[in-house]
């Protein structure tokens, strides 16, 4: 496995108050990795940090060889890896359609984005169904169908996920994350953040926890899921009686 | 009122609303894709205008042909505005934005408007082509030929306006960037690049604006704030955010100015116009043409 996405060493804040301190990852190629930790943990904020939404005050992110933190968003999306963010952010007054075909704006997309666009309706054929609504009359999880779908519009080599189950029934999590695993099969990373801790250490490789801003622990899904003091803080299970 | 005089002042109210619905469009582009109000906008309006002025005083160029020449000169200055002040304005966010935009257009305005007053002197222009006094006579209605161009012109840029945002690759990520601009840079569009042809555009549109006011009324340094305060009350009327909309809220202006002033005195127009930007505002502040 090679070293795809390193993040070195990143402090970012809003204003004057700290968001992220110090903090290094790396994913490799192939690998589904999972962020989690807590609300107001700073995993939003990381995410926006590599994806050129948010300038960090020192630190770097590097995909491969290439420099990504002095780019800005659009030219970190040329580069391959795309954000899907955090609360969809669809293009509401716009077509479905609309929606897919901006996902490729970028021009290593562009060119092939007619083919892109059956794939992707492969995958979601309830888009296809509905390319001609507007997107803000979806339901929440054809929402973040949607979202990804646009995504995935853009060929991603790495795909970051913020919360992609928040606000979804446990049904609909379950196809997310179905999708999210054909993903990754069919060749593309994931960086996943979530707060479903559960799922999201099941089908991960490995994860990182976020708490106050620092990396305070990582290991292999396996691990982390069996871990005392995860289970505790994250996976809502009683301690264990002595 | 006879019938016919009645007509002809709705008839006359259409001309003149498809005017300012065209001058409004170039201002709601721009606040509805960079999220700053644009006071200067009248101002690239009167500079559209002299524009085909100055094509017609010198080349003799019938005014409506020397849109070729006036759209491209606005959008060069567009660009040229973009580059130099408005693109450090755009990068800021919220009440920040709007508050410095209002500012810096503003003195935008003054800067222009003196300008102009030092380049083309402070007469008032017009343009007198062969077919001004010309026109048709249906049912005792006079539709003066000029002005049957200047709305046709206005109602084409509207629907090709139209055409551009929502059929186009280009115009679709205006709209985009319109809705979310986050997500229009995670989706790989260069938001600045748009934002720079977005005000480009509006200073297009308002060249357009500006070459029929220049053949309806004529053309001097100060029509500036006229028209950004007409376009303004179009505005509120069409919904901000509502680009299109401007088109059939400048004919609903229109209108309403041109029968307020047959019954109650043409003193009172402008009042007219006004008091309903505040009932608008008051009772239906999204809008009467927004979708929702």
């Amino acid at each position: 496995m090679t070293k795809f996405l390193d993040v070195h060493g990143i402090n970012a804040s809003y204003g004057d108050i700290p968001a992220l301190m110090d903090v290094s990852l790396k994913v490799n190629e192939g690998e589904i990795i999972a962020l989690i930790g807590p609300n107001g943990a700073g995993k939003t904020t990381l995410m926006r940090v590599i994806a050129g939404l948010h300038q960090p005050i020192s630190g770097t992110v590097k995909l491969g060889e290439t420099t990504l933190h002095t780019l800005a968003a659009y030219q970190i999306v040329e580069e391959g890896m795309i954000l899907v963010p955090e609360g969809r952010r669809l293009f509401g007054g716009l077509s479905v359609l609309d929606n897919l075909e901006l996902g490729a704006y970028a021009r290593r997309a562009r060119e092939s984005r007619f083919r892109t666009l059956k794939r992707v309706f492969e995958v979601f054929p309830l888009l296809a169904e509905r390319q001609n609504q507007r997107a803000n009359t979806l339901s929440g999880g054809q929402q973040q169908m949607l979202a990804i779908g646009r995504a995935l519009m853009g060929l991603p080599k790495l795909l970051l996920l913020d919360e992609p189950s928040l606000g979804l029934a446990p049904m609909i999590v379950e196809n997310i994350f179905d999708v999210v695993k054909l993903m990754n099969n069919q060749g593309v990373t994931i960086f996943l953040v979530e707060q479903n801790a559960h799922q999201a250490l099941e089908l991960a490789n490995r994860a990182y926890i976020l708490e106050q801003g620092r990396i305070v622990g990582k290991g292999t899904g396996m691990e982390l899921l069996h871990n005392h003091e995860v289970q505790q803080a994250y996976l809502g299970l009683a301690p264990a009686a002595n | 009122m006879s019938i016919e005089s009645f007509a002809q002042t709705l008839v006359f109210g259409v001309f003149v609303g498809g005017i300012y619905g065209i001058a409004a469009m170039g201002l709601a582009l721009v606040f509805g894709v960079l999220k700053m109000l644009n006071i200067a906008h009248g101002e690239l309006l009167m500079l559209g205008g002299y524009a085909t002025f100055w094509a017609f005083r010198t080349f003799g160029l019938d005014p409506f042909l020397s849109l070729g020449i006036a759209i491209p000169v606005l959008f060069l200055i567009g660009l040229l505005l973009d580059r130099t002040i408005y693109r450090h304005i755009v990068r800021q966010l919220g009440e920040e934005k709007i508050k410095n935009s209002l500012l810096v257009s503003f003195g935008l305005t003054l800067v222009i408007q003196n300008l102009a007053i030092w380049l083309f002197t402070a007469d008032e222009r017009t343009v007198q082509v062969n077919y001004t006094g010309g026109g048709l006579n249906l049912f005792g209605v006079a539709f003066p030929y000029a002005r049957l161009i200047s709305l046709a012109i206005a109602l084409i840029t509207t629907l090709v306006l139209s055409y551009f945002l929502h059929r186009t690759y280009p115009g679709k990520a205006i709209l985009g960037t319109a809705e979310d601009f986050e997500a229009a840079e995670l989706a790989g569009i260069n938001i600045h690049r748009v934002y720079m042809m977005t005000f480009a555009l509006g200073a297009s549109l308002a060249a357009i604006a500006g070459t029929l006011v220049t053949v309806i009324y004529g053309i001097s340094p100060s029509i500036g704030i006229v028209w950004t305060l007409k376009s303004l009350i179009v505005i509120v009327l069409a919904g901000t955010g509502s680009i299109l909309g401007a088109f059939p809220a400048g004919i609903l202006l229109g209108v309403v100015e041109a029968v307020s002033g047959a019954f109650i005195g043409s003193t009172y127009r402008e009042v007219v116009g006004l008091v309903i930007f505040v009932l608008v505002l008051i009772l239906r502040p999204e809008g009467l043409f927004a979708r929702k």
